[in-house]
This record gives structure tokens, sequence and C-alpha cells, in this order.
């Protein structure tokens, strides 16, 4: 026997919203968290602007004690523990009040690193043969599964506790995992989520690789650009965002509020053969990935309504549209509408799929379809392939039902999950 | 420094540390950081070093070992001080 899996609680810590109230606003109207950013000019990045979401000194202090904000240098476990906790509030649950955790909650919070900062701090500290002094929280900090932990001690988690780590599709692969382990019958209810840090440490690599643009410095809130013509890289992002599921069975008992369903998913790799490397996508496995996941969902490729997609805005932009053409087997005016949340929030990496899966929740939950931004001018490569009227510019207030979410991610891997509006 | 000003000077220091707050208040010599302030164990390390930075002083490892109660570290304290 298989469990039906909803879910019942969103929290969100985005460049451009922290929280669901203002993440929820700024989606619907558009708005950019893509800052210029002096740290990264003063360092010298060819890319000066990037997502950072806000987090003030007395949310802080609301979600962590004073001794644990210490010595705290870790922007992932700040933005993953601040998002699952208020995912937790969110869905109507409270922290174990006992010695006896719950056996029956846990969580998968994905991440990429932990603590890069606190990792930084540690090692100066011990090239300058300092170990003695590098404190109690260097392991709490900097072991990837430090997320989990945390958010696992604060909620009274008895059931399963890791982080998965799968690049740019962390977040959607832990809602897949959390999905699959809920439908099995081996948790009644999980914390499903994904966070990545913030900062020159963690952005340097890929401006190293000149994957991201250093076109738009003085220009911040055009720089992300997904499916545009002058597309030019990624705006490096960072957040996290987490989603409470349960079986439908335990929301309904508990008479929570539910969001949505999740209909099905799959997560593969296309084994960097064929077209696929370590950092580009074997085209076939994404094809798969999707059709699979709807297999999955037991549904027609011709129910997907929207796609809220994962469009980095780099020049490879085109070829994840080609396979969802070829995936779906539809296009021009045929194809769902599509749209991606890269162009407020830049590219969060192993924070994106997560932040990416509340907002496609909140699209489905209210019945609206948040704006592309910055592709005025369309990619032709895209025009090409499916009608412009697909990608919406503004927000669209429109009934529908099902709604298709994917993030692929360096290692060649990919997860796809399909999600279903809720019905009483 | 005598005995009252060195166990208030401590006492500082341990209060981030010390979860139960109330037994914080009613510190002696007998205290016992983990049975009676509750504090995490991998915490004492943060106590030490933040007594090596207060006092200006340097404990090795043996010595640290020993510093569990108020008692055996107003003893480490006062021999290096």
């Amino acid at each position: 026997m298989t469990n039906r899996v909803v879910v019942t609680g969103l929290g969100v810590v985005a460049p451009n919203g922290v929280g669901l109230p203002d993440f929820s606003h700024a989606l619907k109207n558009g708005i950019s968290g893509i800052k210029h950013d002096p740290q990264l000019q003063q360092l010298l990045f060819s890319c000066q602007i990037a997502g950072k979401p806000d987090i003030t000194e007395e949310l802080l202090k609301h979600y962590f004690t004073e001794l644990e904000i210490r010595n705290l240098n870790s922007t992932g476990i700040v933005y993953g523990v601040i998002a699952g906790m208020e995912a937790w509030k969110d869905a109507g649950l409270s922290p174990v009040n006992s010695d006896e955790p719950d056996w029956n909650s846990g969580t998968i919070f994905g991440a990429g690193t932990s603590g890069i900062d606190k990792f930084r701090e540690a090692i100066y500290k011990i090239d300058d043969l300092q170990i003695r002094k590098i404190g109690s929280t260097v392991v709490a900090q900097t072991m990837n599964s430090g997320v989990s932990a945390l958010l696992a001690g604060k909620l009274g988690l008895g059931n399963q506790v890791t982080t998965n780590s799968s690049a740019c599709a962390t977040g959607t692969e832990s809602l897949i995992m959390a999905f699959d382990r809920i439908r099995s019958g081996a948790a009644t209810r999980m914390l499903a989520g994904s966070t990545s840090d913030s900062g020159p440490y963690i952005w340097g690599g890929f401006d190293a690789m000149k994957v991201c643009t250093y076109k738009h410095n003085e220009e911040p809130e055009k720089g992300s650009r997904p499916m545009s013509a002058t597309a030019s890289g990624f705006v490096p992002g960072s957040g996290a965002g987490a989603l409470v599921l349960e079986s439908l069975d335990v929301a309904l008992h508990r008479g929570a509020r539910i969001y949505a369903e999740v209909l099905g998913g799959h997560v593969n790799s296309g084994g960097q053969r064929g077209t696929g490397t370590m950092t580009a996508p074997n085209s076939a496995a994404v094809q798969r990935c999707i059709t699979m996941s709807m297999a999955d969902a037991g549904i027609q490729s011709s129910e997907v309504e929207v796609i809220n997609a994962h469009l980095t805005a780099t020049s490879k932009d085109a070829l994840e549209i080609e396979n969802w053409v070829a995936a779906l087997g539809r296009s021009g005016t045929n194809f769902p509408y599509i749209n991606s949340i890269k162009g407020m929030t830049g590219h969060c990496i192993s924070g994106s799929g997560s932040i990416e899966c509340v907002a496609a929740v909140l699209e489905l939950n209210e019945q609206f379809i948040f704006p592309n931004l910055n592709c005025e001018d369309l990619n032709p490569d895209i025009e090409a392939l499916i009608s412009p009227s697909c990608i919406p510019g503004v927000c669209l207030h429109t009934n529908f039902e099902i709604l298709a979410k994917a993030s692929f991610g360096f290692g060649d891997v990919n997860a796809c999950v399909i999600l279903k509006r809720y019905h009483k | 420094m005598d005995k009252a000003e060195l166990l208030n000077k401590l006492k500082d220091i341990i209060s981030p540390y010390a979860q139960d707050k109330e037994a914080l208040e009613h510190i002696s010599e007998d205290t016992d950081f983990i049975g009676d302030l509750k504090m995490n164990s991998a915490n004492l390390v943060d106590v030490v070093l933040d007594i090596e930075e207060e006092f200006k002083i340097e404990i090795d490892n043996e010595s640290m070992e020993k510093m569990l109660t108020v008692k055996a570290a107003l003893e480490v304290i006062s021999a290096k001080i």
C-alpha cells in the first residue's frame, strides 16, 4: 500500500523575500532581489552582482539562541534553519516538548557546502598554529549535514535526518526523496528543503569558470536574464526553501491546511555520457527524467499546464526548452506556460530547487503564474520552439491543476517533480 | 585578585554556556559545569578559551581535562595568574 503525499507547510529565505508573505508578494510583482555586491567588487570578481537574502538581527535572534549566535559564521545554516522553522510553524506544528522525539517525522535538508566562511576562519587559525583556539562549533557548522542536524534538534525529529547533495538539483531531489519516504510508509511527515551559503568563497569557483555574467554590474536587476537573447551567464544567489510533506491521511486527520499534492517525481543522471559532462547535460537523461516523473505521477504530458523551469540565464536555456519540448511532445502554442524565478533571485545554487519548489506550490495554491523578468528580447532559438505567449511577462491569474518543476545540476544530475492543486 | 572576585569573573565567563540559569545564580565552588549548570560538554572547551583570553593565560591539555567544576577551574586559574 502506498500513501498519498501532500504539502502542508512552507518556509523561504530568498534574495527577493524572506518569509512567505514577502516572497509571495515579490513573486507576483516580479520584484528582483539582485543587488550590487561591494565585497565582490573589492575582490575583483568579474560578476559583481548577487542575490543575497536580507537577514535582520531581530530575525536571527528569533530563530537562534544567544549561545548559537556566538561564533556563528555559516550563512547556509542561518537560511536553512529559518526556512525550516518557518515551514514547520506554517504547517501548524510545534517542536517536540518531551524527552521522546517524534519517531514519525524526519528531514532531508540538502546543501552544497556548509559554513564555508566558518571553514575559512578555521583554516586560517590552523595554518597560524592556533588549532587550540578554533572553538567547539567548527564541526557542527562545517559538516554538510549541519543544517539538518540543527533543525532536527530544534524540532525533536526522530525519523531519518540527513542532508542530500546533488548540486543545483539538490532541493528538488530532497522533495522527491522525502515524498518517497512518506509514500512508502517509512515516515508520515518530512521536512524537505535545501540551502546554500552566500559570499565570495562559494561563488568564486563559478566566477572563475566564467559561467556568471559580467555584463550587468551597473544594472543589477537586469543581470539575470533567463530565456533572453542577451542572457550572458547566471547571477550567483543564495538562500533556502523548505516544505513540510505529510501523508494525506495524517494531514486530514489533524485538520492541516493542504497547499498541494505531490503526485510523483523522478531523479536520474546522464552518467556524463553522450552530450553529458560534469557541467553539460545529457539531453536524453533530462528528457527521460521528465517522462519518468510523469509516468510516476500517472499523468499524460497533455495534462501539464505550467512548468516551473530550471533556466539559469546561460547559453544552455534554449537546450532546456528543447528538452521540455521533446519530453512533452508539445511545442509552439501547444506548449505549457513556463517561467523561471531566477530572473528575480539569480541562481541560488543548492538552495535554488527548494526556493523554486516553494514558489511552485504557492503558484498552484494561489492560482497564479509569476512573471518572467528580463526576457523582453526572447532568445530566437527558444522562439523557434515555443510560442512567446507561453512565457508570461506579467503575473497571470488563471486556473490550473498540474505543474511540473525540474532542476538540473553539475554532475549531469536531474530531478523533476509533478505537483497538483489540492481540492477538498 | 581574591577568591570572590575570581568567582565573579568566572561566573560571567560561564554565563552564556550555562543552560540552567537558576543554578548559575547559586554558583559556588562545588558547582559542576555539566551536572549542575547543564552545560553542553562541547562548550567546556569554549569556557577554557574564554578563560585564557580573560586572564591572559594559557591552559595546557592536562589542566583542561580537570576543569569540570568551579573549584577545579579556580585552582587552575589561581596557579597561572
